[in-house]
């Protein structure tokens, strides 16, 4: 598919670049004109990828985190997050609803949100690796818009 | 991200404020695990009106203070989430846990 636009982020995985990882994603898809229903779930997304990459692939360390976020053909939006951690051993049963290997402070409710906000999920990854998540939203065109 | 708080007739409302992620979610557990103990309520109503993000993070947070005020026999509830935060209690189907009410005056009355 035609690739109209991208940009590419990379940060350490620190708890304070979850707030700057969703408004760079919220910065870069407002060219595309969202509703605000729409920028919140790209907003929520994003924020549930890297928070992931966060606190699982790096549990004990510091790492990388890597984001592209690419505009292709028909107002399709594309978000990949990638980290080189631990990776995740069962990719089906981490996206279950309620699974979480992140005790009491979490909700085990990440990948259910994803894959509800977005039109398509796909979960790459593994063990010692690292993990690679890709979604894709398309954006509704506005009416009386340009 | 910020918390107040008022306390009326056995009523606790806590108002939250800000971007509510996992970068916030500890701190806030602990101030509303704190204030929880300090009041000793039987309705401890979250407000958030104020609150402009939330994700997942923020559902843990929820969960867990339902736990502690049902094991204080009391209950929590959630009042006026904007649009964005009531569409990640609804894919978490928070409501089958915690009542979820709009257009209150933040329980001030
Ligand atoms: N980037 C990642 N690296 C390693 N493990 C992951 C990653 N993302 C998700 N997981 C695993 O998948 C589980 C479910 O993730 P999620 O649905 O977001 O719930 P939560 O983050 O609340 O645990 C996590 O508990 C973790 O075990
Ligand atoms: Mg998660």
């Amino acid at each position: 598919m035609k690739e109209q636009n991208y940009i590419k982020l990379e940060f350490l995985s620190r708890s304070a670049n979850e707030a700057f990882a969703r408004a760079a994603a919220a910065a870069f898809a407002s060219q595309l004109d969202p509703n605000m229903e729409e920028l919140g779930d790209i907003r929520t997304a994003v924020s549930e990828a890297v928070t992931n990459a966060i606190v699982h692939a790096y549990p004990d360390s510091i790492g990388r985190i890597s984001m592209r976020l690419r505009i292709l053909e028909g107002q399709l939006l594309e978000i990949s997050i990638r980290d080189w951690g631990r990776g995740i051993e069962n990719v089906e049963q981490a996206m279950k609803p309620l699974y979480t290997t992140g005790g009491q402070e979490r909700s085990g409710m990440g990948f259910t949100i994803m894959s509800s906000f977005m039109d398509k999920l796909r979960v790459r990854s593994a063990p010692g690796k690292g993990t690679t998540v890709v979604m894709q939203r398309a954006i509704c065109p506005r009416v009386g818009s340009r | 991200m910020n918390i107040s708080s008022s306390y009326f007739s056995g009523r606790l409302t806590l108002f939250l404020s800000g971007e509510l992620d996992h970068h916030e979610a500890r701190g806030l557990l602990g101030s509303i695990d704190d204030l929880i103990e300090e009041f000793m309520p039987r309705e401890c109503v979250l407000e958030l009106s104020g609150l402009s993000f939330m994700d997942s993070s923020g559902i843990a947070v929820i969960v867990r203070s339902a736990e502690k005020m049902r094991l204080l026999r009391g209950r929590l509830s959630i009042e006026n989430p904007s649009a964005q935060v009531m569409r990640v209690l609804e894919a978490a189907g928070i409501e089958r846990l915690v009542p979820v009410t709009s257009g209150n005056m933040g329980g001030l009355l």
